[in-house]
């Protein structure tokens, strides 16, 4: 059984008369131990998409309007709101995009890491300070002793997205959302990152789902790949899959202007035409068909559905682009 | 990586940071010395009120009927007043008595401030509305309307006067928390927070309390003043603490004035040291307000820049 299943999951926001549907229909699995990765450009849908599992959802003017999120079985969006507080941080653990504002100006790092222990394991403050001091050592802070009376402001960007890494395996979670975990940082730091984000998965048996819009991260890091356009998938494969045997246009363009280290640098990257859409306004039909370079009559009449292409692997969109 | 974590560390030890209240201290004098000499009052007021009963000669309400109306000099140094009570002593007594009206009502209305602003600035929604157009209607009634009609009601008194200020005062201040509060819930923080399953009271308590600390203590020695201000004013109307307690409104008021052309240090001493309390107290808390501001400070930006280290000290 899946450890995480998204089914069909509407995820709108209200404002002023119009509705932005951020999220519109989206569904995936994640199975135990694998990293999944969501991806997409800003707006996509895909930060919603993850809030959602947790409901973070700032109600209003956002809300789950339809949808199943199933994590063990249990249905999330069913739960009660003690339930789902217990879940969150204990369960399934999340990593914002922004070291630099996610953590609390006026506590220790210490303090803060300390705090789903707390909460989950019901330590008294002493133990839970300790057990953070351990985690602090597992993401390869040095002097961790001394660290753990720190002050975020004391911290440089990439140590401060690492206490947040220690933050979210302080309870050894089932499911870790990393948000966009690197942006704001620099390139090493990033690699680093993510290394030690992968490692502790794997140690910790736990699942990953990582948001980013970087393609080299996800080449590298993750097992399977679900790219969203506007608020729906409209590619999923694995790593391989959608590096190697794209279907569809979007994916295809993505990959297209990718710069290459073997590429001739005369050869110009070729960039998707137009902007995303708004989402309070969505084009009829395939969202993506005003950019699109092979979109047909059908693709601005009819909305395309999620279809197999192979095993495993699947695209949503009218013409056989491959042929 | 191992390498820059270990110079970040040397750097963090050679410049271990001083204690806030030490650092503070030290900024008031360098940056603020008009603000550091409104303190030099402040401190001057407390020892005064709490060590009254050394610092004063006579006692609160000790008479010397033949040296009525006695002008400053050297036996009573600021004169004495109809009864024959040293104005000295009175003054003295009148700083204790200032300083448990202005520190009792102003804790009254801070509490009342943040427990209104951090509940409705936090859960917002119906309960924010319902909350935020009472505090409307209590505002648009002029505070001295409000305060005349409680004493009356309540009967004059110390305990009276404290309650209806700190009512008054607290309900107008839990404005400026709860806008604080409303900016501070707004940061990924706070939503990491309940990210990990933090339960609401939670973090209220631990991560946004700590957090409006600094308008909390600006607005507390805002109100400072403006309660002694307040009280000398009421007892000005007869309205505050009842004689023969030695209020300097009330000694500014009932014997200075009627005796003003007779013996006009009778007026002259309360109503200078109401004016250069007064003043001292809000220099002073203009001053820690600016310096308790991040965005005033040096480093204000530190929250921000991408991987780069900064420290606010300079």
């Amino acid at each position: 059984m899946a450890l995480l299943e998204v089914k069909n999951l509407h995820t709108h926001f209200f404002a002023e008369g119009s509705v932005v549907k951020a999220v519109d229909g989206v569904s995936f699995d994640v199975e135990p131990g694998e990293t999944l990765a969501i991806v997409g450009e800003s707006g996509s849908g895909k930060s919603v998409t993850a809030m959602s599992i947790l409901r973070l959802i700032p109600n209003p003017p956002g809300e789950i309007v339809d949808g199943e999120i199933r994590f063990e079985g249990q249905d999330i969006l069913e739960m009660t709101d003690e339930q789902v507080q217990d879940l969150r941080g204990n369960k399934i653990a999340m990593i914002f995009q922004e070291p630099m504002t996610s953590l609390n100006p006026v506590l220790t790092v210490g303090r803060q890491i300390a705090e789903p222990i707390e909460l989950h394991r019901q330590a008294p403050l002493d133990k839970a300070l300790e057990m953070a001091k351990v985690l602090l050592r597992k993401v390869h802070i040095a002097e961790h002793d001394k660290r753990v009376s720190s002050y975020p402001h004391q911290l440089s960007g990439g140590m401060r997205q690492r206490v947040m890494i220690a933050m979210g395996m302080a309870c050894e979670p089932k499911l870790i959302i990393a948000d966009e975990p690197t942006t704001a940082l620099d390139v090493t730091v990033q690699a680093q990152l993510l290394e030690l984000l992968k490692e502790l998965t794997r140690e910790g048996h736990s699942s990953l789902i990582l948001i980013t819009h970087d393609l080299g991260v996800v080449a590298r890091y993750a097992d399977r790949i679900v790219v969203m356009y506007a608020g729906r998938i409209v590619e999923q494969g694995t790593a391989r899959d959608i590096f190697e045997r794209p279907h569809h246009p979007y994916t295809i363009g993505l990959m297209n202007s990718i710069p290459k280290l073997d590429q001739d640098t005369k050869e110009k990257l070729i960039p998707i035409p137009g902007a995303p859409p708004d989402l309070a306004n969505v084009p009829e039909g395939c969202a993506f068909n005003p950019r699109c370079e092979f979109a047909v009559e059908k693709c601005r009449q009819q909305r395309p559905t999620l279809e197999p292409v192979a095993v495993g692997h699947y695209k949503a969109c009218w013409v056989d682009v491959r042929s | 990586m191992a390498d820059t974590t270990v110079a970040q560390a040397g750097v963090i030890k050679t410049r271990r940071p001083r204690g806030f209240l030490l650092d503070l201290l030290v900024r008031l004098v360098r940056e603020k010395p008009l603000g550091a000499f409104g303190g030099v009052i402040f401190l001057a007021l407390l020892i005064t009120g709490v060590f009254a009963d050394f610092i004063a000669i006579d006692k609160v309400n000790e008479i010397h009927p033949i040296d009525r109306f006695t002008p400053p000099g050297s036996e009573y140094w600021l004169g004495t007043d109809q009864l024959g009570r040293d104005i000295y002593s009175r003054m003295v007594y009148g700083a204790r008595l200032s300083l448990i009206v202005a520190f009792s009502a102003t804790t009254l209305s801070i509490v009342i401030s943040v427990v209104l602003g951090l509940t409705t600035g936090f859960f917002g929604g119906r309960f924010d509305m319902l909350v935020q157009r009472f505090v409307d209607a209590w505002m648009s009634f002029p505070d001295l309307v409000i305060l005349i009609v409680a004493v009356s009601v309540l009967g004059p008194g110390m305990w009276q006067v404290i309650f209806v200020l700190g009512l008054l005062l607290g309900i107008a201040g839990s404005r400026i928390i709860r806008g604080a509060v409303i900016s501070v819930r707004e940061n990924v923080y706070v939503q990491a927070t309940e990210s990990i399953g933090t339960p609401a009271w939670r973090v209220l308590l631990k991560h946004i309390l700590p957090n409006v600390m600094a308008p909390i203590i600006v607005l507390f020695t805002t109100r400072l003043a403006a309660v002694i201000l307040a009280e000398s004013g009421l007892s000005f109307l007869g309205l505050g603490i009842p004689p023969p307690a030695p209020s300097w409104g009330g000694m500014l008021s009932i014997d200075g004035r009627s005796y003003m052309f007779q013996a006009p240090w009778l007026a002259v001493i309360p109503g200078i040291a109401i004016t250069v309390v007064v003043y001292g107290i809000n220099i002073f808390g203009d001053a820690l307000r600016d310096l308790l501001d991040p965005r005033m400070r040096g480093g204000g930006m530190s929250y921000k820049g991408g991987g780069v280290k900064r420290r606010s000290a300079k």
